[in-house]
């Protein structure tokens, strides 16, 4: 099965119309020394085949579970409304908006996405997208960077922790400093911040599901001449103090909870949203509105003297291709939701989560580990290894959550559990029960 | 069009919930302390359902995707996006598979399916670019570029190697200069002769410093680098990588492998070779491939097959860059590209180089009575052609042509790119398109070329078919308006 | 003639900058030239005052839609004021490049750079022979 329109005759015509006989003679260029030796592919294979073998495959996953998996990666609903659209081919199969008078489409799309996104964070401006939750961190550490001309991070151990081995690769080969505290408990201990510090990075909720104020810590980094930058949930936004009050400099965060389904790890949507004083330091592409030569009011491209295509070397950032799609997938989703609608979802989830917290912290045994507050998801410490506890629930058609030992070792006992809105108070009570039975 | 933002009125819904599951209990709002909670809700757009999807439909009517017509957009290989692979990317098994799930059972065994997706199209793309091993965590292509930048200096590093250079062709995209200098490298520029790598001026740049070279072949002027061999042989000379933009590779599929050329990092772009559509911008998916040496240093984890035949993550290599990405990269987009590999097979796969070079070729020699070519000579799977006589004669830009051929109901090609060529005009076929299209994109081409003498107002003017006309860019830039308050 | 103003009092950079002593500052600006291969200025990253540069360092940098143009220092000193008005005014730079446009003015600049600069005459020969 192929895709191409080429009759032989066609294949002849177009030949003859260059005075060739053969299509390997307009590979002359390439040394013959240099070709093709061993060509292992397998046969070609019909749609039909194709879709079975892989409907095979997607059914050796274990996907029926119920889950209470979180760990920065949500199982929310997601209204069919979202992907009917994304799925119109006048969205999927367009390339980057180069041109923007047949682009329009996308362009106020990711205008609108924009809008959203500074809406919810309370910043001035936002990009059109980057790949994920911890590359936009690393972006916005990077941007601190170069505004500051410093090299030293502090970065609490309540972020993520995936971001934060993100955060270490990249930064392996370009000199920075990674300071790892634990900050999320108290204020930010002022003697970490110096005036070689080039951001301090906070997480809201954090990793273990708790809600901050870090208003006090980003003053001190500011005092400091450090930038303050929020990893944030966007869902939670819905309830949640914004970047904006708590005075952060840069806002980052996965966008996976708008709307976009877990897919094994991806396509998710990293989200930035910087205050005007950063704006020509922000990565990535920006749409912007303006009039055209009869008055009209239209969106192109913008700011583009940031970018690679035009600054190579001086760029701030090597990004190209986004996760466009995706912003746009969120902007549906979020419309859907409305301003109630975003509010209403975000308390649910707390409200899941509180009565999911009541069911398991009844079971003898079984101990919460923070005092809250939390958004949607909480850790419990079990009387065993909670990786023994979640391995014995997977049989009984759940996943309860996640083993937090595996980030931190001294953890090995606490279970992160998630609740979205998805789950049901049987749902709930199933979980409850089956944990009681396998302590 | 109005803004969502406009239509948006006070208490309409697109959703409900259903009802909390402790609705007169302490846990919303009300035991959160105020300075928890944001002042006053995100002003949201209120739409009922029909709204926000009419909204959304007549947005993408003002798009022009592959599926309206021919996009010969250079350098991006805009070809057609099969449709089943939307269905498969959306089955309930892949789709609804949460990232972490491997981790919960010995390794991976609630994910086997998914394992076995990654593992097998790790070897199908060692067996079409002869490299050793894959990984698919790049997000995409620059993300695969800074990934094979990091492995680059995790293999000096490794070997005590002391450099800092990384040496870019003058014909390159943007993106790998940018990649080089984020990875923490200095970029020197290496100009061209003839719309090839000036081999002399290159073998005077090279020394110990140089940690390695990075080029695009065919490269940005659709041409085959003649002397690759040399230039990865010399580099390799002083111990320097090569690393090979995948962004052109169409081209060469089942003709030559990026390894036989002397290559040792490659990146590919799944949104242009393997058909996976680009969505606007992304997502993208960009796997790097890399020789038997640079294997140790690939991102974890890695896909590893245990000896009852399971399949597991491997996360201890002591030598490995770390992580790249959050998880197994963009998953739904591998399983686009795998399902498209696995229906075109070997011959498909080849087909497409061969049917791709024939049809850039077909427009080459149709189109050089009128337009000049930027180095008139058979060209692989796109053809750069310049206006800079259109331009110095007529006062016609190669930006008047892109907006004259959206009146002619194409996608206009790229333009202003490669920067070694004034005025360039860069079309990129791809194999999917017709025969007849092809003849029509000539035709419209001649029809310019005669305009632009005879009326270059008129190309001026152009496009008058669109909902907009040509932006104010400046002022866009000047009056930044990036969101409505 | 050629289509670029070259005014006879100032001295000129390959690099297209002109410069001018006025009581006791070099102001600095980049040439007709300079404006029109730019086309439309957007936006203009001026430097702090106080800032020492070198000889032939960098600058400022002047954006338009589709270049980033890095602004040399045609004399080694230290930046004593800038030209504010080409925040909200970047278009000043394609009006009036010799006068309004001006970028930066330099205080204790080095004297004996001044010399090694082209006048007019020669900066006009240059720009001809491309």
């Amino acid at each position: 099965m192929d895709f191409s329109p080429h009759t032989d005759d066609d294949r002849a015509q177009m030949l003859g119309a260059m005075g060739l006989s053969s299509v390997d003679e307009l590979f002359a260029g390439i040394p013959p020394e240099l070709r093709v030796r061993q060509w292992d592919l397998p046969r070609p294979m019909s749609e039909l085949e194709v879709t079975k073998r892989l409907g095979r495959l997607a059914e050796r996953n274990a996907h029926g579970l119920t889950c209470f998996l979180g760990a920065g990666f949500y199982d929310h609903f997601i209204p069919a409304a979202v992907d009917a659209l994304i799925r119109r081919s006048e969205l999927y199969t367009v390339y980057t908006p180069y041109q923007p008078e047949i682009s329009q489409g996308t362009l106020q799309a990711i205008y609108e996405y924009q809008s959203a996104i500074c809406r919810l964070t309370g910043l001035y401006a936002s990009n059109a997208s980057l790949y994920d939750g911890g590359t936009a961190l690393f972006e916005a550490a990077m941007l601190a960077v170069r505004r500051t001309g410093r090299k030293r991070l502090v970065i609490c151990r309540a972020v993520n922790p995936i971001y934060r081995v993100m955060l270490a690769s990249y930064t392996a080969n370009l000199h920075l400093e990674l300071v790892e505290e634990d900050l999320a408990g108290g204020g930010c201990a002022a003697d970490l911040l110096d005036d070689k510090t080039a951001a301090l990075i906070m997480q809201n909720p954090d990793f273990f599901g708790r809600v901050h104020n870090y208003a006090d810590a980003f003053a001190k980094a500011h005092e400091m001449g450090a930038l303050a930058i929020l990893c944030c949930n966007p869902l939670a936004l819905g309830v949640l103090r914004t970047p904006a009050e708590m005075d952060a400099d840069i806002a980052v965060g996965e966008g996976q909870p708008l709307g976009l389904p877990l897919s094994f790890g991806g396509p998710y949507l990293g989200f930035m949203a910087v205050s005007e004083a950063l704006l020509r330091l922000m990565p990535g592409r920006v749409v912007g509105r303006t009039l055209d030569g009869q008055g009209r009011e239209g969106y192109c491209l913008t700011l583009q003297t940031r970018e690679q295509h035009i600054r190579r070397e001086k760029a701030t950032s090597n990004i190209c291709t986004n996760q466009a799609l995706c912003a746009v997938a969120a902007l549906i989703y979020l419309s859907l939701l409305g301003k109630e609608g975003l509010r209403e979802l975000a308390q649910l989830n707390m409200a899941q989560a509180a009565y999911a917290r009541q069911r398991l912290t009844a079971i003898p045994g079984v101990r919460l580990m923070d005092p809250g507050p939390w958004f949607n998801e909480f850790r419990l410490e079990l009387p065993l290894d909670a990786r023994v506890a979640v391995s014995r629930l997977i049989d009984k058609g759940i996943a309860a959550g996640f083993p937090l030992g595996r980030y931190y070792p001294e953890q090995a006992n606490a279970l992160l559990v998630a609740v979205t809105e998805k789950r049901s108070k049987e749902e709930i009570g199933n979980l409850a029960e089956a944990l009681e039975a396998v302590l | 069009m109005k803004t969502i933002y406009d239509k948006s009125r006070p208490s309409r819904r697109g959703v409900t919930f259903p009802a909390p599951l402790l609705p007169d209990a302490c846990f919303q709002e009300a035991c959160l302390s105020p300075e928890l909670l944001r002042a006053s809700p995100a002003q949201l757009p209120e739409m009922a359902e029909i709204d926000v999807v009419r909204h959304f439909t007549n947005l993408s009517r003002q798009n022009f995707g592959v599926d309206v017509g021919p996009y010969p957009l250079g350098s991006c290989t805009m070809k057609y996006n099969p449709k089943f692979t939307e269905e498969i990317a959306r089955l309930p098994g892949f789709a609804g598979l949460h990232p972490l799930l491997p981790q919960l059972r010995r390794g991976g065994l609630l994910a086997q399916g998914a394992l076995e997706v990654l593992h097998e199209m790790e070897q199908l793309l060692c067996a079409i670019t002869g490299m050793a091993a894959y990984t698919m965590q790049p997000l995409a292509g620059a993300h695969g570029e800074l990934t094979g930048l990091m492995l680059m200096a995790a293999y000096h590093r490794h070997r005590g190697n002391q450099k800092s250079l990384v040496l870019v062709p003058d014909s390159a995209h943007g993106t790998n200069p940018a990649s080089a200098a984020i990875a923490g490298y200095t970029v020197r520029t290496v100009p061209s002769k003839d719309g090839v790598m000036d081999l002399e001026a290159y073998r005077a740049m090279l020394g110990p410093e140089v940690a390695g070279v990075m080029m695009t072949n065919p490269n940005t002027l659709g041409l085959f680098e003649p002397d690759i061999k040399q230039i990865s042989e010399a580099a390799h000379a002083v111990d320097a990588l090569m690393y090979y933009d995948g962004a052109n590779l169409n081209a060469i599929l089942g003709i030559a492998k990026p390894a036989d050329l002397g290559f040792d990092i490659v990146h590919l772009n799944l949104h242009k070779t393997f058909a996976t559509p680009h969505g606007g911008g992304g997502p993208g998916s960009g796997p790097v491939g890399v020789v038997a040496k640079l294997d140790e240093y690939l991102p974890i984890s890695r896909v590893a097959r245990r000896e009852d035949g399971t399949l597991f993550l491997d996360y201890d290599r002591p030598h490995s860059i770390g992580y790249v990405a959050p998880f197994y990269g963009n998953f739904g987009v591998v399983l686009k590209a795998y399902a498209y590999i696995l229906a075109l097979g070997g011959p498909g796969l080849k087909r497409v180089a061969m049917d791709a070079v024939l049809a850039a070729n077909y427009l080459r020699a149709r189109l050089a009575p009128q337009w000049r070519v930027a180095v008139d000579r058979m060209c692989m799977h796109e053809v750069v052609l310049s206006a800079a006589d259109q331009a110095a004669q007529h006062g016609v830009t190669a930006m008047d042509v892109a907006k004259a051929l959206i009146d002619f109901g194409f996608h206009p090609p790229t333009v202003y790119f490669p920067l070694v060529v004034k005025e360039a005009i860069m079309i990129e076929p791809t194999e999917t398109e017709s025969k007849e299209n092809l003849d029509a994109i000539v035709e419209a081409m001649a029809f310019i070329a005669k305009k632009a003498q005879d009326d270059p107002d008129w190309l001026h003017a152009a496009p008058r078919s669109t909902p907009v006309g040509r932006l104010d860019e400046v002022r866009a830039a000047r009056q930044p308006d990036l969101a409505q308050r | 003639m050629s289509q670029y103003a070259v005014p006879g009092e100032l001295k000129y950079t390959e690099e297209h900058e002109w410069i001018k002593v006025e009581g006791g500052l070099a102001v600095v600006g980049v040439t007709d030239f300079a404006q029109q291969q730019m086309g439309d200025v957007t936006y203009v990253d001026l430097p702090e005052p106080g800032l020492s540069v070198e000889h032939m360092a960098e600058l400022c940098v002047i954006e338009s839609v589709k270049v980033a143009a890095d602004v040399f220092s045609p004399l080694a000193g230290v930046v004593a004021e800038v030209n504010a008005a080409l925040a909200e005014h970047p278009e000043l730079i394609n009006q009036d490049c010799y006068g309004a446009g001006w970028l930066v003015k330099l205080k204790d600049y080095d004297v004996s750079g001044l010399g090694e600069l082209m006048d007019a005459n020669a900066y006009g020969k240059f720009i001809e022979r491309g």
